[in-house]
């Protein structure tokens, strides 16, 4: 970064030849970001193709189309299907919010016995993967009768690690001095955590809370296996069926991809900075 | 909520208000308690209980439909000698030996490209973090036509390389080859970010102190970024591993692209045992296989604290 600031072009190199460089590796970088998004371009780009153009290397369809889009909301009951997506994903969302944050704020606040073994009990499920298990949770989730139903979709979604794990290494940073002069005027746990701790923990919430509704509405395992019943549908099993469907009908399914992507592509862009962020201090810390 | 929650002080007022029945400690424990109990009870009832149930069933035969039988090691005794799960065990080896080490530079080189910051890079950082917001059901069909013999975009583009031929779904040799490039597509802006994180955290005084003793990229790489990045790279090692051989992302994108496919080349040990369960009703069997794959990575992550002596890192 200092560079810029520091010209270095002292020991006598041509100058116009070193000032090159940058704007060749610049040049490099750009066309490297492109090639990477090309792929989701071409799906957009066939999305309005004709059938006959699929495989044409033009970007810019020659006679853009809407018919392949109004196939996929009128031949099959898309609607419903991005419906239930969205409300099993915001559904999951919101109460592991609420479930996550009271965990990790027990966790980081409250000092009662067997609290570290709970913790790390919690963490260790981190490594517990859902094809590892999908067998015996499968059975389980039968066995409570969920199959086939939106509390099967959502009840096993909503507990993960990871969300109390952050909550928690969020809490314990909170200075302690916020929450003891609620305790002077004599407010219980419940109001400090309600009416102080939630509120203060507002970005870290949002943050995740992004997280969540990405995974959960882009999650296919778990919907394909739990649910046979094509009203409780969700988008990405039902675009993964299409290609059962219509082999060859790559505009159909790229329509169909676009319209599932579209929304978790959007919400990137709105919100690229706190997503980066949020995993980039995930990694260690 | 309870009387507990709402009473924890230990001022003279709160303690007179709560009356004699519990202390503020007690008060604070049974908070405790309330508080972490919803998720607790569900971390327990739908990711601990499973676990230990996949244990447990594969001592068992399971039909489709509820009926179950003691089987002893049975399950255990098949697997060694099914040629399809020691297949795929092959399968699941050779894709962590091309995937890891390939997210790994690809993550590294992304984030060292991008790292400077300039409004340029955040733009760039983006496009390289764009595909990880995309499902793997969305990305295995787009690549899936990207792909499409002969007249799919990249054998035409690798046409010009003489490469025009190739069929990168349907020779077995390949297949694989085209899942982890596509696994590195889809992966890599994660672990640039995660690269990124590291990198912030190498203090700039260390690059001048080389800078002036002369050091050029190279050897400030070398002797500096790597070194200080070891926990990073620790971190990036286990958990693209751990995602290789047991995550969902694999799974998905196996599942749409190929199918295991062909002649069994992509067939995932979690595909396969996916496959023997819910297109066989093989449970048990799959159950027996799944806590075998548990066994392998719990002994893999050790290996990887033995090491690197703990997850620990001297900087010298």
């Amino acid at each position: 970064m200092t560079d810029a600031a520091l010209p270095r072009a002292t020991a006598g190199e041509p100058p116009s030849l070193y000032r090159a460089v940058p704007a060749v590796l610049a040049l490099a970088k750009l066309v490297l970001a492109l090639a990477t998004v090309a792929p989701l371009l071409f799906m957009l780009s066939v999305t309005f193709k004709n059938q006959n153009e699929i495989f044409t290397m033009n970007l810019i369809p020659e006679k853009p189309t809407l018919d392949n889009l109004t196939y996929v909301f009128t031949q099959v009951n898309f609607l419903r299907y991005l419906w239930n997506t969205f409300f099993v994903a915001a559904t999951v969302t919101i109460v592991a919010l609420f479930f996550h944050s009271m965990a990790g704020y027990a966790l980081a606040r409250l000092r009662f016995p067997g609290r570290d073994a709970i913790f790390l009990a919690m963490f260790s499920t981190f490594l517990v993967s859902l094809p590892v298990i999908i067998v015996p949770l499968f059975i389980l989730v039968k066995a409570l009768g969920l199959l086939n139903s939106y509390a099967g979709l959502i009840i096993p979604s909503i507990f993960n690690a990871f969300g109390i794990f952050l909550l928690r290494q969020f809490y314990l940073n909170v200075p302690r001095e916020i929450e003891e002069a609620a305790v002077i005027d004599g407010a219980g746990y419940w109001r400090i955590y309600w009416s102080i701790i939630l509120p203060l923990s507002r970005p870290m919430l949002a943050a995740l809370a992004i997280l969540f509704f990405l995974a959960n509405w882009n999650a296919f395992l778990w919907p394909l296996t739990i649910t046979s019943d094509e009203n409780l549908r969700v988008v990405q099993v039902a675009v993964a069926s299409f290609q059962g469907q219509y082999t060859a009908s790559w505009n159909y399914i790229m329509a169909a991809s676009t319209v599932v992507a579209l929304p978790t592509v959007i919400v990137f862009i709105i919100f690229q900075r706190q997503i980066m962020e949020s995993i980039k201090t995930s990694g260690l810390k | 909520m309870s009387e507990a929650m709402s009473r924890p002080s230990s001022t003279p007022a709160a303690r007179k208000a709560a009356g004699f029945r519990f202390s503020a400690r007690h008060r604070e424990w049974i908070a405790g308690y309330l508080f972490v109990a919803p998720d607790a009870i569900g971390l327990f009832v739908f990711a601990g209980l499973p676990m230990l149930l996949a244990l447990g069933l594969g001592f068992f035969t399971l039909d489709g439909f509820g009926g179950f039988q003691f089987s002893g090691l049975a399950n255990y005794r098949r697997m060694f000698v099914d040629p399809l799960f020691l297949q795929s065990l092959k399968v699941t080896l050779a894709y962590v030996l091309m995937l890891v080490p390939s997210l790994y530079v690809v993550g590294l080189a992304l984030a060292l490209m991008v790292q400077k910051g300039s409004v340029l890079n955040a733009v760039i950082r983006s496009m390289f973090f764009l595909p990880q917001m995309v499902s793997l059901v969305v990305v295995a069909l787009v690549w899936q036509v990207l792909l499409v013999d002969k007249i799919g975009l990249v054998p035409k583009m690798t046409g010009f390389l003489g490469l025009g031929g190739l069929s990168w779904l349907g020779d077995p040799d390949l297949a694989l080859v085209s899942v982890v490039v596509v696994s590195v597509w889809f992966l890599m802006g994660f672990y640039m970010l995660i690269f990124l994180g590291g990198l912030q955290d190498i203090p700039r005084e260390y690059y001048e102190a080389a800078r002036m003793d002369g050091a050029g990229y190279f050897a400030q790489l070398r002797h500096i970024t790597l070194p200080l990045l070891r926990p990073t790279s620790f971190f990036v090692l286990l958990v693209s591993t751990v995602a290789a051989v047991a995550g969902g992302q694999a799974f998905d994108l196996i599942y749409v692209m190929t199918k295991g496919g062909p002649a069994n080349s992509t067939s995932l040990a979690i595909y396969y045992i996916y496959q023997q369960a819910f297109q066989y009703n093989e449970y048990g069997y799959a159950a027996a296989m799944a806590s075998f794959l548990v066994l392998l990575l719990m002994a893999m992550t050790l290996l990887l604290f033995v090491l690197t002596r703990g997850g620990r890192f001297n900087y010298d």
